[in-house]
């Protein structure tokens, strides 16, 4: 549901590593329009990055043929993003944000993907389900331009 | 947005190793191999991170950094990191890794505090 007035952006890619960059990088570009400070835009490409990167190595299992979808919206002084995939979905979503958990340790994960999304943004949603994907829902609220004008 | 890696001997037992740019999933594998390769090859057991740019750093290069840590601390070397740019200092507090591997400002320092040490 797109508001009036708010501004929005869809991006579909293929799931391949090198793809990670271009997200955080493509997402990083509309935030800019609320004028971010460097440590909130580093925060939104780190998510944005350990989002599609799970999309990519849990959802897809590295399958490089399917698709990664992101939508940014920008509301007032918050970035709402989401992060999709059709992948397998997470059985046990609140196993998967604990710190340190990962279901595939012999990949030499750090397990700190979810912990990540929830220091750097104000809300992190899970919504998945087995066979179907998941979406992974973040807001964050950009201070730094309020700051300015203070 | 790529990776670039230069590995170097700074010491008997001790790599150099310095990452520049970007340091995901996607790049990860190439730290890891490259890093693996050389820590066999030199017979190093210490292993000195220098990060001046390297401007971006996410969950699976803690990995991968981790992975190492657990590689040469099982053979009894160390791991020191060095010159951390702002934005993976925040990823570094964030997680903890400070707790576990030594920090020192540059290069100089951190193969001087692994001379103390072998």
């Amino acid at each position: 549901m797109m508001m009036a007035g708010s501004n929005f952006m869809k991006l579909s890619f293929a799931s391949r590593s090198e793809n990670e960059a271009f997200a955080r990088v493509a997402v990083a570009s509309f935030a800019s329009q609320l004028d971010p400070d460097m440590n909130e835009l580093t925060d939104i490409k780190t998510v944005v990055s350990e989002a599609v990167t799970n999309s990519i190595i849990h959802g897809y299992n590295n399958r490089s043929d399917c698709t990664v979808t992101i939508t940014a919206r920008i509301e007032d002084e918050t970035l709402y993003l989401t992060v999709e995939d059709q992948g397998e979905g997470i059985a046990d979503p609140e196993q998967a944000r604990q710190p340190l958990f990962t279901s595939k340790p012999e990949l030499e994960r750090s397990g700190m993907g979810f912990t990540i999304m929830e220091n750097f943004m104000d809300r992190v949603e899970i919504e998945t389900e087995i066979g179907k994907g998941t979406m992974v829902r973040m807001t964050k609220r950009i201070e730094s331009k309020k700051a300015l004008y203070n | 947005m790529s990776l670039h890696i230069e590995i170097e001997k700074g010491g008997r037992k001790t790599l150099i190793v310095r990452l520049a740019g970007e340091l995901d999933h996607h790049t990860s594998e190439i730290v890891k191999a490259k890093m693996e390769e050389a820590l066999e090859r030199e017979g190093s057991i210490h292993v000195i991170l220098s990060m001046k740019d390297l401007t971006f750093m996410d969950s699976s290069g803690l990995g991968v950094i981790l992975g190492r840590y657990k590689q040469i601390t099982g053979m009894g070397g160390k791991m020191v990191v060095c010159d951390i740019h702002p934005s993976v200092h925040r990823l570094f507090e964030m997680s903890g890794l400070y707790k576990i591997v030594s920090v020192q400002d540059n290069e100089r320092q951190a193969v001087s505090s692994l001379e103390v040490v072998s």
